[in-house]
């Protein structure tokens, strides 16, 4: 099973990354590939990167990787750098990751996913042949959670190398697929388009456009399809069906600023001018930034002026003429503001970005006008990738920030730790040696005794078994007993008499307890061999201490010293790096500002010319007005006097 | 599940050009002009958009390889393998809404997390969270763990649990699962990785 299952795939050229999690298989075995996970799932893909690289990396240094806990999970694990490097949008690597999981003796479900995955890889590079390739070297088992996606990426593939009569025979298959969400009907009908089949393509747009459900995804490809089939109906001159499509689109969604417009459009096109009045009327209270409401507001006015409400016209092409003063002021603000550096500020700011609609709040702050046209820009994948880029690097500043302070935190704690325990050392060094010289020498007696007692077991000796006390008797026997020798007498006889007796007894002492002692003396060294275990743990535990006391501050030195020339070095990069992706941001965002600032003064030109139009118009009217009820009044003033 | 597709279909309709040529073809030539020399600066931005990612990609590598060295250097200095002892957190009770966790070492109060939104759904997908980090002499010890949330039927739970551990010289790895919550025993339980 797949830890993180890839489901999406993109049509566009420009498609976006998406993905969604699975559950974690039962039995987790290695803690810290689920804490790579549990970042993953927070969408914090460099922190889950860093710790199952480094999980990864120790488990290949391994002499018996198979005993290390991460194997049971080694499959997911190279997936899921994979998955991991592709959200973070590390291509490069997420493509080496997959193609070595391809390369490796693997089975065959797992091949057939990391291909799909390459193929993935390649299709959102915009490298569709490379996409192809890796997508036909599927075959045989193929994992049943994958099975559609993989077809679904095959038809964009087709799409993308303008081949869409291959891609409808894919697409035709999964239409009705639960899980592709709608996507494939709609695609399906955009293949057909491509392929010059306008009845099928529109008949297909129609079903994809009627989907049920309540799921934003499903909602917003039916509002694209409902959009797509009108457009489409618009440029058949099909104006009652183009208008009947867009009113299907939502009021509330992406597509329904530019769904009004055009049903607006498709009424006035069929002359039906008090019909168009309403969508346009609708649209031009809507938020003014948007370049659909900008033209709402020109072309209600329009229908006013062709039904002859010249001064309601007037009015309305006044108001635009404000608006678009006033928007070309925030323009203009804008544009100065992103100048002055503010508009990367209001970007990187951090509480924004923790709401998942950062870009829609940035828009509404009051202090950040440079993001009030931002959702325009938006709108381009490249612009998208390109600020993302820049939010990675500011938070890859922000990391390198953290982690030069922290070494002079490590310094602190290295001076610290060599302070306490050099002076200490060399006199726990000498009190240990003392101690030590005392252990070995007890040690070799204690191993003396096990070889003796060994020994005796082949060849019983009493005599070793002797107590101190006996062992002074005998001294003390063989003393008398030399002293003796040579003498001569009765009392001597006697004295020999008893000295034998007396060594008979010790004799009979020793031999009738020896089993006995013998015993004892083995049950003694098996409590001194208890006595030894623990004294042979504590002078471990006393040497790993030792060594821990100086690996506590030493050999630190070197990795420390190269890990701030590299932090150093990243920085610098970093700094270049951001300086020429905010410089590109800006320069693009400046750019579309401009030509928004170049329409808003064409709209505004055009609004005070038509302003004045219908203005002349209205006076005009009013005048006739007034000629003919004065006509009118002079007549009657006429036939009374006549 | 989510899906995104951005497909390029936008083409002016007929009438609505043909409409505002009429009302405004001056201004509308000069935007025309605009936007052609708009889109030559927006291919050139786009070459270099992409020659940027690839060095942003090139970047994010070695701050990713500083960042494992920097982690194995700082475990090394802070948190010896004779000593370290690391907490780790398992859900396994998708009902249940963790709030906090509070740990308790040999008396001693180590971790109180309280959870967000997201962490939550991080746990509840299978991600195991590593709450504690620190350093215990080997030995015997004593962990308590206390936990608060709310029950899948909206009823409001806390439980607390007492548990030992020894510690060896390898690093000692213990994980607390909170499963079966509020149907027997506290829900917790403690165990080796």
């Amino acid at each position: 099973m797949r830890l993180i299952r890839h489901t999406a795939v993109s049509f566009s050229l420009a498609a976006g990354m998406l993905a969604s999690g699975a559950a974690m298989p039962a039995g987790l075995q290695d803690p810290y590939f689920g804490e790579a996970l549990y970042y993953a799932h927070q969408g914090h893909y460099f922190e889950a990167l860093e710790r199952l690289d480094t999980e990864l990396a120790q488990h290949w240094r391994l002499d018996e990787p198979a005993r290390d806990t991460l194997y049971p999970h080694i499959g997911d694990a190279r997936f899921s750098v994979g998955d991991f490097e592709l959200r973070y949008r590390m291509h490069h690597r997420a493509g080496r990751a997959i193609r070595a999981v391809l390369e490796g003796d693997v089975a065959e479900p797992v091949r057939n996913d990391a291909a799909f995955r390459l193929a993935r890889i390649h299709f959102q590079k915009g490298q569709y042949d490379n996409a192809l390739t890796a997508l036909d070297r599927i075959e045989g088992e193929i994992p049943e959670d994958i099975r559609d996606d993989i077809e679904f990426l095959r038809a964009n593939v087709y799409l993308a190398l303008g081949q869409p009569s291959r891609a409808v025979s894919v697409l035709e298959a999964l239409r009705d697929e639960d899980g592709l969400d709608g996507f494939a009907a709609f695609n399906l009908g955009i293949a057909l388009l491509q392929d010059g089949r306008q009845t099928e393509a529109l008949e297909q747009l129609e079903r994809a456009g009627r989907i049920t459900s309540d799921e934003t995804g499903q909602l917003a490809i039916r509002d694209k399809s409902n959009f797509a089939r009108g457009n489409l109906l618009f440029e058949a001159s099909s104006f009652d069906a183009a208008q009947a499509s867009f009113n299907r689109v939502r009021m509330e969604g992406p597509y329904s600023n530019v769904a009004l417009l055009r049903a607006g459009w498709a009424d006035a096109s069929g002359e039906n001018f008090r019909r168009a009045l309403v969508p346009w009327g609708v649209l031009a209270k809507r938020q003014t930034t948007d370049a659909a409401v900008q033209e709402a507001m020109l072309a209600l006015p329009y229908a006013y002026s062709r039904l002859e409400v010249h001064g309601r016209a007037a009015v309305l092409y006044g108001r635009a003429v404000q608006v678009f003063g006033e928007e070309l002021e925030k323009v203009d603000a804008s544009i100065r503001s992103i100048r002055e550096g503010q508009f990367l500020e209001a970007l990187a700011r951090e509480e924004i970005r923790q709401n998942k609609d950062w870009v829609i709040r940035l828009r509404q702050l009051p202090e950040t006008p440079e993001t009030f046209y931002l959702m325009s820009l938006m709108a381009s994948h490249d612009f998208q990738t390109a600020l993302q880029n820049y939010l990675d690097l500011e938070d890859l500043r922000k990391k390198l920030s953290a982690w030069e302070s922290s070494f002079d935190a490590f310094d602190d704690i290295l001076r610290i730790r060599r302070a306490y325990y050099e002076p200490l050392l060399p006199e726990i060094d000498s009190r240990f040696r003392e101690l030590d010289a005392q252990i070995r020498l007890r040690m070799e007696q204690r191993e003396r005794i096990d070889r003796r007692l060994k020994d005796m077991l082949v060849a019983p000796r009493p005599e070793f078994l002797a107590t101190a006390e006996e062992r002074v008797l005998s001294a003390r026997i063989a003393d008398l007993r030399r002293r003796l020798d040579g003498a001569e007498g009765s009392e001597t006889e006697m004295l020999q008499a008893r000295l034998a007796r007396v060594e008979g007894a010790l004799t009979w002492r020793l031999e009738t307890e020896y089993h006995q002692r013998f015993t004892e003396a083995h049950e003694n060294l098996a409590e001194l061999n208890v006595v030894v275990d623990r004294m042979k743990a504590q002078h471990e535990a006393f040497v790993r201490t030792r060594q821990a006391a100086l690996h506590s501050y030493e050999g630190y030195d070197i990795p420390i010293k190269r890990l701030r020339t590299r932090v150093a070095q990243a920085q610098a990069q970093l700094k270049r790096l951001m300086g020429r992706q905010g410089h590109l941001l800006e320069t693009v965002a400046i750019r579309e500002l401009e030509v928004r600032r170049d329409r808003l003064h064409a709209y505004q030109s055009q609004a005070r010319y038509a302003f004045a139009d219908s203005y002349d118009r209205a006076a005009k009217a009013q005048a006739d007005a007034g000629a003919a009820e004065a006509a009118a009044e002079a007549g009657v003033t006429e036939g009374e006097q006549g | 599940m989510t899906r995104l597709i951005t497909i390029r279909y936008w083409r002016l309709p007929a009438g609505s050009v043909r409409r505002l040529r009429l009302l405004c073809c001056v201004a509308f030539c000069l935007l025309g002009g605009l936007l052609a020399v708009s889109a030559q600066a927006e291919d050139a931005a786009r070459v270099q958009m992409q020659g940027l990612d690839e060095q942003v990609q090139e970047i994010k590598t070695d701050v990713l390889g500083i960042a494992a060295e920097l982690s194995q250097l700082e475990e090394r200095l802070l948190f010896p393998s004779n000593t370290q002892v690391a907490v780790f957190v398992e859900l396994k009770d998708p009902g249940f809404r963790l709030d906090a966790v509070r740990i308790h070492m040999d008396g001693e109060l180590v971790a109180h997390y309280i959870y967000s939104f997201k962490e939550l759904e991080a746990l509840r997908a299978g991600g195991v969270q590593r709450i504690y980090t620190g350093n215990v002499p080997t030995g015997e010890h004593e962990l308590q763990v206390a936990v608060t949330g709310k029950l899948d039927g909206g009823d409001d739970y806390s439980a607390t649990d007492t548990f030992s551990f020894s510690k060896d010289v390898d690093p000692k790895l213990v994980g607390i699962t909170l499963a079966d919550v509020g149907t027997s025993g506290s829900g917790i339980s403690l165990g080796d990785w």
